[in-house]
């Protein structure tokens, strides 16, 4: 016996985050650092609570041993629930065969049965790779008040990155009349946020659909695909079905690269940047690691930074964030930099504009990355990427862009 | 590790609450906050947790309200369990109002202890803090087949300093010799840690047999009483370990985790001191922070200067404010341009811009909670 639920959220965290490179080797992008001490899949499923949505379902594919270790039963995001809470839910077996998710339609389309159980009359898609605090209730009201099949939360971005994005063109009712995917010229601003509030009934007939449609094609050897943007959302478009977009303000960040992970972790930095983590009505929960507070020792010097439990600094550190459990042994130095939970920077290190994974150890004397101010070509700079797990010896040198993987 | 149903924990989470008056008047000794997350209770509860013990009871006496907040079902030290887990014991007027030593308040929540089919019990008090294995204690007391184990360290006692503490003496055999409570001696004793090895079966005899005599006192009555008859036996605790018997030797204590040595012997990887988590944010360092020598727990925002200081959960420091030798507990709040020296702050102590406040390292100022500067 099931209890009904108004509201269900599939979380998409199946993701490779390929772009992400050394940083997802062996992780799903949803459990990828951010923040000092949160993992970007803290973000959805602490809105989720905040909202009022108790019951998650998370759609897990690739490398989802540490998110599901990460996730566990729920409970650090109150998500331990008699009716409900958070499930994990990877492709399985069937008598029919099994089958990977083969995008994020067919991924909601598998677990049509989870979503039934609790009988929602709304289902909430969210993605796991975006840093933003949201209440979803708000976006469902919104949903209801306009008697909407489809609500995509869009976000108004600058004329100049819009090429970057889906597109969302309304009517000034806020009726979504067209959708294109990262058109060349833009004739609007409003950027999806991979955000949707559907009507179940709406989304159930368009997922089976989609399903029967691509499988044909398929079968016919033409070209198929079963994604939210590019099929579910032109369908019902072509079907004259009511879209809205659903406008949101305030701070929201997809990390899909190196370069937007490591500003979505300097705008925490920023006076000017509207994500408060500080804020005890809408709190961004995230698993608890037991380590006693910070040491800061004598020799350190600590300026515009956030540093987590459990670290020991007694270096420089300058606009930087530091998660919990690292050390900064002293006259090592730390600019505008991320080091991931359990770096070690040796003394005499430097490690400037870079970010360093899960870990890893920077031996004395070496250097990792390089302000732009001081490389020749700086349209060419980027920042440094050390990854998870890996030993940078003494002496030896990352430079900007370079992505290491393995030990040096 | 794996799970020992064979031994039930007890905690005295109100021991010695007089010692500090000021940090007890709205709580216990078990709830008073320490090393800038903790409160004392989360040491001798994760040393029982860390040590495979699966069943705890704390004994509550009063003023137990922040001690209930605080531990909740006992899942953040993984005891909210179908088997065992955590109880909390309030007292009942059994025997007509509040318990008046370790004895009584036994016999008061006996019902709970005969219940537990654990062979060996353990106890503990709230006021020492060390990080132990109870393990290859429980191991000597088996093999020693002692009737009483107690858990003893080596430390520079001056009575002039310390406000009570149980010396031990004891013969060639490690077998008790003596026990003297606060005696008028200075140098390096055997200090009692208040914790101690017991098997059911023992512990109900003494309890018992206390009662109909109407006696309360574990220390008068059985290490003192008994020494002669029962066999009391000793183990060494050679870690760092420190007791808070009053306001001063509570800030020591706090002071004493800015020495990596004593920290890294409390705080040990294999072995983590549990407790309520907080969901705070990092700590966040503003433009002009100037920190050294200090211990800063999340969700602190700080913008001035730090040394030399605990700083607790949510603790915010203003620009050009100076926070030396100081101990502020969670949510204390430093305006602009203050400047405060060896002082202690209870909970959401609010000082405003440009005071200065002065205690001094043999007597901190004391602020109460919620106090208004």
């Amino acid at each position: 016996m099931y209890t009904k639920k108004r509201v269900v959220a599939m979380l998409l965290a199946g993701g490779q985050g390929s772009r992400l490179y050394a940083l997802t080797k062996n992780v799903a992008k949803p459990a990828v650092p951010y923040g000092g001490k949160y993992r970007l899949i803290d973000f959805p499923l602490s809105n989720c609570t905040n909202s009022g949505i108790d019951t998650v379902g998370v759609l897990t594919q690739y490398q989802p041993l540490v998110l599901n270790e990460y996730i566990g039963n729920g409970q650090p995001w109150d998500l331990d629930k008699m009716n409900g809470g958070v499930h994990v839910l990877p492709p399985y077996e069937t008598q029919a065969g099994a089958s990977w998710y083969e995008g994020t339609a067919n991924a909601i389309y598998q677990n049509i049965r989870f979503i039934e159980r609790y009988n929602p009359e709304y289902v909430v898609v969210l993605g796991g790779d975006h840093i933003y605090k949201m209440d979803y209730s708000k976006m469902v009201d919104f949903h209801v008040a306009n008697n909407a099949d489809c609500t995509i939360s869009v976000i108004d971005v600058p004329k100049a990155e819009a090429s970057r994005f889906g597109i969302m063109i309304c009517d000034d009712q806020n009726q979504v009349v067209d959708f294109v995917e990262k058109p060349k010229e833009p004739k609007s601003t409003l950027a999806s946020m991979g955000i949707y509030v559907f009507s179940w009934d709406k989304l159930r007939k368009y997922l089976v659909e989609n399903e029967e449609d691509a499988n044909a094609k398929r079968e016919r050897g033409e070209a198929w695909s079963k994604d939210f943007g590019k099929d579910i959302i032109t369908s019902m478009l072509r079907d004259k079905q009511r879209l809205f977009a659903y406008e949101f303000e305030g701070y929201w960040k997809d990390v899909g690269t190196l370069d937007s992970l490591w500003e979505a972790n300097m705008d925490l930095l920023s006076p000017s940047v509207p994500l408060d983590l500080y804020d005890p009505s809408w709190k961004i929960y995230s698993r608890n690691n037991n380590m006693p507070p910070q040491y800061i020792g004598d020799n350190a010097n600590i300026e515009n930074s956030m540093i987590s439990e459990g670290s020991m600094i007694d270096g420089t550190v300058d606009f930087s964030i530091v998660f919990s459990g690292v050390t900064i042994e002293e006259g090592a130095t730390v600019n505008y930099s991320i080091l991931m939970p359990g770096a070690v920077i040796k003394s005499g290190a430097v490690v400037e504009y870079a970010i360093v994974g899960e870990d890893t150890v920077i031996e004395s004397g070496a250097r990792i990355g390089k302000s732009p101010e001081n490389v020749e070509n700086r349209d060419d700079w980027s920042i440094a990427v050390v990854g998870h797990n890996v030993t940078v010896s003494e002496n030896k040198v990352v430079e900007p862009k370079q992505i290491i993987g393995e030990s040096i | 590790m794996s799970v020992n149903y064979n031994v039930l924990g007890l905690i005295f989470a109100s021991m010695h609450d007089s010692y500090v008056s000021e940090l007890t008047k709205q709580r216990t000794m078990g709830s008073i906050p320490f090393g800038g997350r903790y409160r004392l209770i989360d040491f001798p509860l994760s040393n029982m947790v860390n040590s495979s013990v699966s069943e705890v009871g704390v004994i509550t006496k009063s003023n137990y309200g922040s001690l209930l907040d605080h531990l909740g079902s006992g899942r953040d030290w993984d005891l909210s369990r179908k088997k065992g887990g955590l109880h909390l014991l309030p007292p009942y007027s059994q025997t007509g109002g509040i318990y008046k030593g370790r004895l009584d308040a036994l016999s008061n929540v006996w019902s709970f202890v005969e219940h537990s089919s654990a062979k060996y019990v353990i106890m503990a008090n709230c006021d020492v803090i060390t990080t132990i294995d109870f393990d290859p204690i429980l191991k000597q007391h088996m093999k020693s087949e002692a009737d009483i184990t107690l858990i003893y360290g080596k430390a520079h006692y001056d009575c002039e300093k310390n406000a009570s503490s149980t010396v031990l003496e004891f013969d060639e055999n490690s077998r008790l010799k003596d026990v003297l409570v606060t005696p008028q001696i200075s140098g390096e004793c055997n200090i009692w840690l208040e914790m101690l090895i017991i098997s059911k079966e023992f512990l109900k005899k003494i309890v018992f047999d206390a009662a109909s005599r109407n006696q309360f006192s574990f220390t008068r009555e059985i290490l003192q009483g008994k020494k002669d008859e029962y066999n009391i036996m000793g183990y060494e605790h050679k870690e760092f370990f420190t007791r808070i018997d009053s306001i001063e030797n509570y800030y020591l204590a706090n002071k004493m985790l800015l020495d990596t040595k004593k920290r890294n012997a409390l705080f040990k990887k294999e072995m983590p001191i549990y407790t309520k988590i907080g969901d705070n944010g990092p700590v966040k360092y503003g433009l002009e922070s100037n920190i050294k020598d200090s211990l800063i727990a999340d969700g602190c925002v700080i913008e001035g200067t730090v040394e030399n200081s605990i700083l607790f959960r949510g603790v915010k420091v203003g620009k050009g404010t100076v926070v030396k030798n100081s101990v502020l507990l969670q949510g204390t709040k430093i305006g602009n341009n203050a400047s405060v020296t060896s002082i202690i702050t209870d909970k959401n102590v609010e000082i405003s811009d440009e005071k200065v406040l002065t205690g001094s390292e043999t007597y901190p100022l004391y602020i109460g909670k919620n106090g208004k500067i």
